[in-house]
């Protein structure tokens, strides 16, 4: 992330001693208090990005002219400057988790509308033809043989939305949040890089957990697409 | 039954894709709707079922009123089939085909009874009952498209272009599936298709569209290769009418000719003198009980003296039956060097000549 502070640091940081174990041993507390935020700070946003993505997504395709300004506005929001966005809730939520949660949430709506859409709308029309002609009423439809064929797409977005609100979370360590964030700056302000390759390993490490996670629940609901194609 | 009384349907942008239509499919009987693209054949179909609203007269499916059926359910009284066939990709083949019982709600034992004799009727391997869809070859995937249909063992049945996009192989075969399947179900089908040479052969009555929803004719196959109504449907019909026709009357509709026939005994001078009385050079050589031994040119006889039964006879290779099409008769004609199709019984008994002047009377 380029959002970091005090770039020059680095050197003198990476020249030194990488990582200290014993300062390991002494924090694990620390550390996984930190894990634990970061966590939080993903699930939450994640969850609730897509409990709001998805009535959205459903809207859309049902009202396809929804479909445009709706890409634009979670777009738009998607590309302002992550550190801007949380300071900019400052003056309205403080330094309260909240700031850190609202634009972490807002992050993932371009994400998840745009995969839960293309998703329903990848779906074969002679197939939602047929399913109209067997007698499936509109929201038997939807849920019993839509969303089925579309998990794949969607699942695919709710992985890619993961791992980014993972980095994301990381800067919310300058609003004074960013679960293990905290280790990079504490790294940083002190010069010693041993927090600082553990809080990326670890945040390295819970992005690839977290997304092999979502593909193997992917894979347990689709069973009916693994040998396809 | 479905009757089609002064249907309309004109779209938003204001094109009428069917005009004043009045058609009637009676119980049992296969109506196969025919015409070029853009013809409204499919929007007639999609009316039938509510996947197309009309928007002008009345259309009821056995005496019920569409419109006053609610969707769902009509369409669940109604087995579609379409050429993309539309198979649920993320169930196995078992679920597709019970996906009308699922919706109607019938119990796992009766739905799995069912889906059972249907893969039976349908001539599906029992092992590929828990396979998915994209594990199955084309033919394989439309045949369950057919049992998918047929779930609830609906009256009326709508198909479109439902063998369209099968290599003509499969296509000729699931076309005589379907024959032998219907003459035991018996449904009320109506038949989509381009293909007027599918349509003979599906159809009890073919109803012939032209552009812009317009029914220029509906009757018996036969009826309309013989009479045609204008020159629309005689175009759309194409060349070869009358070998069609030949394809679709049986040997047994018309009379054969007795035809020069002589004993294997009879001498050579016989011979000659039947074969004079028929206007041929050649006899039909028919033992005492009745089977064709062949036939022989008078002159290949010999001597005077001579019995035809020491002269050399030629095999007809092909032979046609009562059931037989005329179009076999005349294909078995061609084979012959006499000219002239022999026509047995069921026990291959001779029953007498089918002549080229037969055939060309009996489609003038």
């Amino acid at each position: 992330m380029s959002v970091l502070p005090d770039l020059p640091a680095m050197a003198p940081v990476v020249a030194a001693e990488l990582v200290r174990w014993s300062w390991i041993g002494d924090h694990v507390d620390d550390i996984s208090r930190r894990f634990n935020e970061h966590l939080f700070l993903t699930l939450v946003p994640v969850a609730a990005g897509f409990a709001i993505a998805f009535p959205l997504s459903l809207a859309a395709v049902r009202w396809p002219r929804l479909y445009g300004p709706l890409l634009s506005v979670t777009g738009v929001i998607f590309t302002i400057p992550s550190l801007a966005l949380f300071v900019l809730m400052i003056p309205f939520t403080g330094l309260s988790r909240l700031t850190a949660i609202i634009p972490l949430t807002i992050y993932t709506l371009l994400i998840l509308v745009r995969n839960t859409v293309e998703g329903l709308r990848g779906v074969p029309r002679d197939v939602r033809e047929a399913a109209e002609a067997m007698g499936y009423r509109p929201a038997r439809r939807l849920f019993r043989v839509e969303l089925p064929l579309a998990l794949p797409v969607i699942m695919a977005g709710l992985r890619i939305a993961t791992v980014t609100t993972i980095g994301l979370v990381t800067i919310t360590a300058l609003i004074g949040r960013g679960g293990l964030g905290q280790l990079f700056i504490d790294g940083f302000t002190r010069r010693f890089s041993t927090p600082l390759v553990v809080g990326l390993v670890l945040s390295v490490a819970f992005a690839v957990t977290a997304d092999l996670l979502l593909l193997g629940v992917q894979r347990a609901l689709t069973p009916w697409a693994r040998e396809n194609r | 039954m479905i009757v089609f009384e002064s249907v309309n349907k004109t779209f938003p942008d204001g094109t009428t894709a069917v005009a004043s239509l009045d058609l009637e499919v009676g119980e049992g009987e296969v109506a196969v709707l025919v015409g070029p693209s853009g013809c409204g054949k499919t929007t007639t179909l999609r009316m039938i079922n509510r996947m197309i609203e009309p928007t002008g007269g009345r259309l009821t499916v056995n005496g019920r009123d569409v419109m006053s059926v609610d969707p769902p359910e009509l369409r669940r009284g109604i087995g579609y089939v379409i050429q993309q066939i539309g198979l649920f990709p993320h169930r196995t083949i078992a679920e597709n085909i019970a996906t009308v019982p699922a919706l109607v709600g019938w119990d796992k034992r009766r739905t799995r009874e069912r889906v059972d004799e249907l893969m039976t009727t349908i001539g599906l391997d029992a092992g590929v009952a828990d396979r998915y869809p994209h594990q199955l070859s084309g033919g394989q995937r439309q045949r369950v498209g057919v049992a998918r249909a047929l779930a609830v063992d609906p009256p009326i049945m709508l198909m479109d272009e439902p063998f369209g996009a099968v290599d003509p192989i499969v296509r000729a075969r699931l076309q005589d599936e379907f024959l032998r399947l219907q003459s035991e179900v018996n449904k009320t089908i109506a038949f989509v298709t381009h293909d007027i040479d599918e349509a003979i052969k599906m159809g009890d009555r073919i109803a012939i569209f032209s552009q812009g929803g317009h029914l220029e004719q509906y009757d018996t196959p036969a009826n309309i290769l013989a009479e045609p109504a204008n020159e629309f449907v005689e175009s759309f019909l194409g060349g070869e009418r009358g070998l069609k026709r030949l394809a679709l009357i049986p040997v047994a509709e018309i009379e054969a000719d007795p035809g020069p026939v002589v004993a294997p005994d009879d001498s050579a001078e016989h011979a000659a003198r039947v074969a004079a009385e028929h206007g041929t050079d050649w006899v039909v050589v028919v033992g005492p009980d009745r089977r064709v031994r062949g036939w022989t040119f008078v002159d290949g006889v010999g001597d005077a003296r001579g019995t035809v039964g020491d002269a050399e006879l030629r095999p007809f290779a092909l032979q046609v039956a009562a059931g037989d099409s005329l179009r076999a008769a005349l294909n078995a004609m061609m084979a012959s060097r006499t000219g002239v199709a022999v026509r047995v019984d069921g026990d291959r008994r001779y029953e007498g000549i089918l002549t080229q002047e037969l055939l060309s009377r009996t489609i003038r």
